[in-house]
Order: C-alpha cells, then sequence, then structure tokens
C-alpha cells in the first residue's frame, strides 16, 4: 500500500457562499460577487449552479481579467450534480423544484482561481481538486 | 388565409430551403475542431478553412467558409463552416514556453485566445446548428465541454457531439456516450478522415431540426 501522506498544506480558504445569497442579485452582479471572491484566492463552494448563460458570462469576464489582473490567469470551475444518473421523471422532479426554488440546489459548484487550483478532475461521483505546489 | 399571406408563407418557404445554415464548430482547445472543418471544406471545396497545429489555441479568430455545399448520398445541402476558438477558463502564457515560443511570443498568443474565446461565445447566438468537438482521450466531464452543450440547449440550437482522435489508442468513445446520454455521440478521426460518412449522415439529421 502506497504511503499516504497529508502534505503541506498552508493557509487554504474555502468559501462557502449560499444560493440564497445572490438569489437577489442579477447576473452581472452574481458573476462580480463569485470573482471577487476568487481574486481574493479563496476557493468557492456555491450551492446551487449558475444558469448556462452566466456560466459563459463568468468566462467572458475571467478572459477579461487575464492579463489586466496581476498574476490572474483564469479559474478552475466544475459543478457537481446529485441527481446525473436520475430517469427522466426524478429530473422532471428536480426541473420542476429548480423552477420553483431559482436554481437546481442539489448542485454544488466549485471554483477557483488557476493559480490555486490546478485542476479539477470531475467524475460523475467523485470530484478532485489539484492544487499547486502541494 | 389571405392571398398575400400565403404567397408570403409560399415564398419564405422556398427561400428557407434554400437558406445557407451556419454549422459551427465548438469546443475546448486542442480537440480538433479546425482539423474537422478541414477535412468538410477539402472534401466539399478543395480548399482548407485554417492552420492546425500541436500547440494550444492556434485558433485565435473565428474563421469561416461560405456556400460550402455537402453531397451526401444524392443529397446536398448548403452551410457555412464556422470554426470558432477553443473555448477555456484559463489561459497560461507559461504553458506556451513549453512549445519553444518565447515569452514575448507566449503573451501574445495569451492575449489574442483570451479574446478568441470571447469572441467564441459572441457567435454562440448566430448559430443555426453546432458540433461539439471532444477530444476521445480526455475526460469528458470537463466543466467547459458541459457548459457550452448547456448553452446550445438554452438557445434551442441543435447539437451533434462528435469524439474526436479515435485513431488514438487512449480514445473512449464510450466514455463521452456515457457523459451525454441525450445526445448523438459520433466517433472520426478528423486526422484520417476516419467515420466521416456517419459524421455526414448525422449532420442531414440534424440539419432538418433546424
Amino acid at each position: 500500500m502506497a504511503k499516504k501522506s497529508l502534505g503541506k498544506i498552508k493557509g487554504l480558504s474555502v468559501y462557502f457562499l449560499p444560493y440564497s445569497e445572490i438569489k437577489d442579485l442579477d447576473s452581472s452582479e452574481r458573476i462580480k460577487k463569485i470573482l471577487n471572491i476568487v481574486l481574493g484566492n479563496s476557493i468557492l463552494v456555491l450551492q446551487g449552479r449558475l444558469a448556462p448563460e452566466e456560466e459563459t458570462r463568468l468566462i467572458e469576464d475571467t478572459m477579461a481579467m487575464i492579463g489586466h489582473v496581476k498574476n490572474f490567469k483564469g479559474i478552475e470551475l466544475a459543478v457537481i450534480s446529485g441527481s446525473e444518473s436520475d430517469g427522466f421523471f426524478d429530473r422532471l422532479k428536480r426541473n420542476l423544484l429548480s423552477a420553483i426554488a431559482g436554481s437546481d440546489l442539489t448542485s454544488i459548484t466549485i471554483i477557483g482561481a488557476a493559480s490555486i487550483v490546478k485542476e479539477i478532475k470531475k467524475n460523475p461521483k467523485k470530484i478532485e481538486l489539484f492544487l499547486k505546489g502541494f | 388565409m389571405g392571398l398575400r399571406s400565403f404567397f408570403k408563407r409560399f415564398f419564405s418557404g422556398i427561400f428557407k430551403k434554400k437558406k445557407e445554415l451556419k454549422l459551427g464548430f465548438y469546443g475546448p482547445p486542442n480537440a480538433g475542431k479546425t482539423s474537422l472543418a478541414n477535412r468538410i471544406c477539402k472534401d466539399f471545396t478543395g480548399e482548407e478553412i485554417g492552420t492546425v497545429s500541436k500547440i494550444p489555441h492556434e485558433t485565435r479568430k473565428v474563421q469561416f467558409k461560405e456556400k460550402v455545399e455537402i453531397e451526401y448520398k444524392g443529397k446536398k445541402m448548403t452551410f457555412k463552416i464556422v470554426d470558432t476558438p477553443g473555448i477555456a477558463t484559463k489561459i497560461d502564457y507559461e504553458d506556451f514556453l513549453k512549445f519553444r515560443l518565447n515569452k514575448k511570443e507566449a503573451k501574445e498568443r495569451a492575449k489574442e485566445a483570451t479574446q478568441g474565446v470571447v469572441e467564441a461565445i459572441k457567435w454562440l447566438d448566430d448559430m443555426d446548428l453546432v458540433v461539439v468537438v471532444l477530444d476521445a482521450t480526455q475526460n469528458p466531464y470537463n466543466q467547459v465541454n458541459i457548459t457550452i452543450i448547456g448553452n446550445l440547449v438554452a438557445r434551442k440550437i441543435p447539437v451533434l457531439i462528435v469524439a474526436n482522435k479515435i485513431d488514438l489508442r487512449k480514445a473512449n468513445v464510450k466514455k463521452i456516450e456515457a457523459a451525454f446520454p441525450e445526445y448523438k455521440v459520433v466517433g472520426i478521426s478528423a486526422r484520417f478522415g476516419k467515420n466521416m460518412d456517419e459524421f455526414y449522415e448525422e449532420i442531414f439529421k440534424l440539419a432538418k431540426k433546424v
């Protein structure tokens, strides 16, 4: 068995953002809030997920910041849905619930600055964060 | 129905059928979007659309070829082929240094690549149908893939997923099919022109959905 090591973890900050904190914000404000957290070198764990159009807007704003914000090279992003392997009726039920709640709250979105998070590997049931310098 | 409205519908029907459909190629960098667009353009126009390279972000501007008439099994359809820069969430100029680019060239490439990503996203709204090109040797659960497909679904744009590079030993088309069970996935090798018949057949099926 391979020898396990926790490595040296120094000052890793994880910021949990409940959906209620962005629920009443418009798309621009949501993305601004998310990028502010990420630029503060925290790994953001967001309850729920952004709409597809917001995800592309997040990518566009990220691209606009590369080269303008010192040492900023972009973000790593992953969304895990608690119900990706559900059948049709489960998805229908979830979509109805999402429509009422305003977001798919069974999902979790993880976002980190690329200068901290080297890679996020996602499989349907597992998510792995590979950090820089470890 | 009035006579005027009848003629309007009749003629718009004719022109709709003759319309050139905008066929976009989207995906992450280095998946083979330009290789596939080149293969199609070469097959039907004799000319390529752009250059390909092992260095990521070779395509940094949207490039297109108009009036590409694809003929398959006696059927003909005219497309505007739109090849887009790879969409990424991060671009680090230092990654380009590994490919023997100097610092200045790498920084310039990174700057153009960030602009290319924004341009590719802006073009999404103009597409009639889209081929999402994925590298069959890579993990399909990359969020960029999911974001692109999610945006196409939100815009009601028909999607075909291509699992490219099936000529490579590591290629796993089944993994891509498992990741996107609601979509048709066609495994091809754009480089060697493998399985292009199935690809063209699916393109014609997709065009009917527009």
